[in-house]
């Protein structure tokens, strides 16, 4: 497999995990334009509920979230696209409303964190790897041949 | 004045934690028999007074001792009696005792087993062990006592939250702390090593069993709770990333990487240092893990200063037990001597690549749960790190672990043979690419599905490759092999069940793109297609309850237009807290599960329904249950148990079979 198709297999992994998760959308918000609904539904599922513990508005039933999955949907109906959505919440609510955090000079630690741990991890193996290969030779030194005779020789008795 | 009771004895049992951790470290510098010896009898006495106080504490609410402030808070008269038991451990003060009743119970355990452990190892591990429950004692006393009253007592209690009033939550808790609690175990045995400047082989052995029980527990009470989340929690998830889940998938990322470091560690005599500080590093995060919750300053942190005592006084235990083996390993952990050398294509090397993925994604978890209160501690500004974040940090950390664990497991000790290891899974490889060509025909989109789920089948074909190799072999006749099979180590066996449990819950994850949802407003008589089932509301009707009223929903499940099963999702209304919860109905068909939530009747009449159907989504948790059964299955290897290696020492003497 390509590196590139194998990147794209690898978001494709990661959105199929976030949508597992959970849904409080009620019928009677969800939009009859299948296709805006599903956009809905995806920017609804990267929102947090302002008011809950950890949870997006399209998990949660609090009334706040209700609010606003009727807003993204108002936004969509209006021809924003989906950014245009985000970016009108993140206007009033700030960041926190993000449960995906942008790239940006507070943040670029919590993204580059876990490629720099395993590269500094990487690195220490590789210089701490305490002998070369060939020092594991598969003849034994003389006094590891006498000792294992001697060995060989008591168990015989 | 069985209440009385209970405190007294948790006081002397603070006494005797402060004899525990001291006279017997004294005795062991000063190699004095007679005060090492103190140690396993002051730990099994210690257990005796922590189980009285918990008793008593149980026996307040199974009576609805009202006199108590805590049964008051957290207890009501009419609760069904599994939720008056576990409504002691279901608030903050009955949680640390049981956090604390566990504790001794496994330093109990290790005095009354470890008699074959060498007295100074015992004796110093116990001491340590001492230290950390004179430390929670002290805690309980001062600043969370279960034990105080409440004058006048009022005539009825505030009920338990009705989220916990359930049989899932009542056993999640103790679990998770066996789990929690269990490497407290390993890190006073490294403490112990370190303060004695002695580590070996045979010091793995002796921890092993510890480790394997703790990561056992862990296994099944995240398990339980993440289901518990999926039918309770009411919109079918099963894994949030919340901060509190998180709290337990660290020490468990860290102990899965300890336990296979262990092994090198057991068999080569290598990664010693790195084995050590992996064991402060699994309860470390127990503790960490146990000061985010308790201290509540994760899930607002204003809660923190609403009780700055308790939050603080956990800290301090926190940076005291942490700081304090950080730097007993910066000072004693050079002096170490390094032991077997490997080449990079080895069983070692794959177990150390196994610890790099595991401990890097165990930084991710903590990283990704702490960023948002450091950012916020140092800059003001508020961020959410959610769900999005460790998807997109996770799936690149286990891809590659799910690829090298069967490889990683026929690769040679020593010096392995990356290519003939590559052929030995050539069998695993054609299974999974049937199997998710096979799946996917079925199925359908989307693809990625597909592609996990014959990861999925790579990971758990290729954990049985190895014992393949052992017991098969030209032509063998069936009862040699049999023979062969259960000749094998019984480790061996735990080792490919365990991984093959981890294939079967990542099968159970992959298929969860394979879902069908319908969110609609139904009336009664109304019928929908969910999958490959039909779905008809029978009729909605009013329900009492103990100490609830409940909304019912009678459903009708059908396929080919039989009626196979019914379901009853329901809407609780708990008088006492004014707070209201959903039951989902659930019903298990082949591995996959229907699963109903309903909402409060609209005025017209209609109800609004979330409907799914969810294939294969209980072998999630089966997985689970499999890895800890494989758990299990090592723990009762012979090689294992308690006082058997100086028992195989001394066979060895002998000449072998």
């Amino acid at each position: 497999m390509r590196a590139t198709s194998l990147l794209r297999y690898l978001f494709l992994a990661v959105s199929l995990f976030a949508a597992s998760a959970a849904h409080a959308v009620e019928p009677s918000e969800m939009l009859a334009d299948q296709k805006l609904e599903a956009r809905a539904r995806t920017i609804s599922a990267g929102l947090r509920c302002l008011v809950c513990q950890n949870q997006s508005i399209d998990d949660s039933n609090a009334p706040l979230a209700k609010d606003l999955r009727v807003i993204v949907r108002e936004r969509l109906v209006a021809g924003d696209s989906d950014d245009a959505v985000r970016d009108y919440l993140v206007a009033r609510y700030g960041e926190f409303i993000l449960l995906k955090p942008p790239l940006n000079t507070g943040t670029i630690l919590l993204w580059t964190a876990t490629p720099a741990i395993l590269a500094a991890a990487l690195i220490v193996v590789f210089l701490r790897r305490r002998r070369p290969v060939r020092e594991l030779a598969d003849e034994l030194t003389p006094e590891e041949a006498q000792k294992l005779a001697e060995l060989l020789e008591k168990r015989g008795k | 004045m069985i209440v009385e009771t209970g405190h007294y004895a948790l006081v002397l049992a603070l006494a005797l934690a402060l004899v525990q951790a001291t006279l017997p470290l004294w005795g062991s510098r000063k190699n004095d028999p007679a005060l090492m010896a103190m140690a396993p009898s002051a730990a099994i006495i210690q257990f005796i007074l922590v189980a009285i106080a918990f008793g008593a504490l149980t026996w307040a609410y199974l009576t609805s001792d009202f006199s108590l402030a805590n049964v008051v808070q957290n207890s009501h008269s009419q609760k069904p009696l599994i939720y008056k038991l576990s409504g002691v451990w279901g608030n903050h003060e009955g949680s640390m005792l049981l956090w604390v009743l566990i504790l001794a119970f496994f330093g109990a355990l290790v005095a009354v087993g470890g008699r074959r452990t060498p007295q100074n190892l015992l004796a110093t591990t116990l001491a340590v062990q001492g230290w950390i429950s004179g430390a929670f004692l002290l805690f309980i006393l001062l600043t969370s006592n279960p034990f105080a009253r409440m004058l006048p007592p009022p005539a009825e209690g505030n009920d338990l939250n009705p989220i916990l009033q359930d049989p899932g939550l009542a056993i999640h808790p103790p679990l998770l702390y066996l789990g929690y609690v269990g490497f407290s175990i390993t890190f006073s045995f490294a403490a112990a090593a370190l303060i004695n400047g002695r580590i070996d082989a045979q010091w793995a052995r002796y921890v092993r069993p510890w480790t394997l029980i703790a990561w056992i527990f862990l296994t099944l009470g995240i398990a339980m709770g993440s289901y518990w989340a999926y039918y309770t929690l009411g919109w079918g998830g099963f894994w949030f990333w919340d901060p509190v889940e998180n709290a337990s998938l660290m020490p468990w990322l860290a102990g899965t990487a300890l336990l296979h470091s262990a092994t090198v560690m057991e068999k080569r005599d290598a990664l010693k240092i790195w084995t050590i500080f992996l064991a402060i590093l699994a309860f470390s995060l127990s503790l960490l893990g146990t000061f985010l919750v308790r201290s509540g300053v994760l899930t607002s942190v204003h809660a923190f200063a609403t009780d700055p005592q308790r939050g603080v006084f956990i800290l301090a235990i926190l940076v005291f037990f942490i700081g304090g083996s950080l730097a007993l390993f910066a000072l004693r952990g050079p002096l170490l001597k390094a032991g077997g050398i490997f080449a990079p294509v080895s069983r070692e090397g794959a177990l150390v690549l196994n610890n790099l993925l595991l401990t890097t994604s165990c930084a991710t978890v903590f990283v990704g749960t702490l960023y948002p209160l450091a950012l916020e501690a140092l800059t003001g500004d508020k961020i959410s790190v959610g769900p999005p974040f460790f998807n997109y940090t996770f799936v690149p950390l286990f891809v590659p672990i799910f690829l090298a664990m069967p490889l990683g497991q026929v690769l040679a000790w020593k010096r392995g043979d990356l290519l003939g290891a590559a052929q030995r899974l050539v069998v695993a490889l054609i299974v999974a690419i049937c199997g998710g060509l096979i799946l996917a025909a079925m199925q359908g989109e989307p693809v990625i599905s597909a592609v996990f789920a014959g990861l999925s089948l790579f990971v758990i074909v290729g954990a049985f490759v190895e014992i393949w190799g052992r017991i098969s072999g030209g032509g063998l006749s069936p009862s040699v092999m049999f023979a062969r099979a259960t000749g094998l180590p019984w480790s061996a066996w735990g080792t490919a069940i365990a991984h093959a449990g981890v294939g079967v819950s990542l099968l159970g994850l992959a298929a969860t793109g394979w879902g069908v949802e319908k969110i609609l407003a139904m009336r009664p008589g109304d019928h929908v297609a969910v999958g490959p089932y039909e779905v008809t509301l029978d009729k909605v009707e009013p329900r009492p309850g103990p100490n609830y009223d409940e909304t019912v929903a009678h459903m009708t499940i059908r396929s080919g237009g039989n009626a196979i099963s019914t379901i009853e999702p329901s809407r609780k209304f708990y008088r006492a807290r004014q707070m209201t919860t959903t039951d989902a109905g659930l019903r298990t068909f082949s591995l996959g599960q229907i699963y109903a939530v309903v909402t409060e009747q609209n005025s017209n009449g209609e109800i609004d329904v979330r409907l799914y159907w969810k294939p294969y989504v209980a072998l999630i948790w089966i997985g689970a249950i499999i890895m800890a059964l494989g758990g299990a299955i090592s723990l009762a290897d012979r090689r294992l148990r308690v006082g058997v290696a100086r028992r195989a020492r001394q066979a060895a003497m002998q000449p072998a079979e």
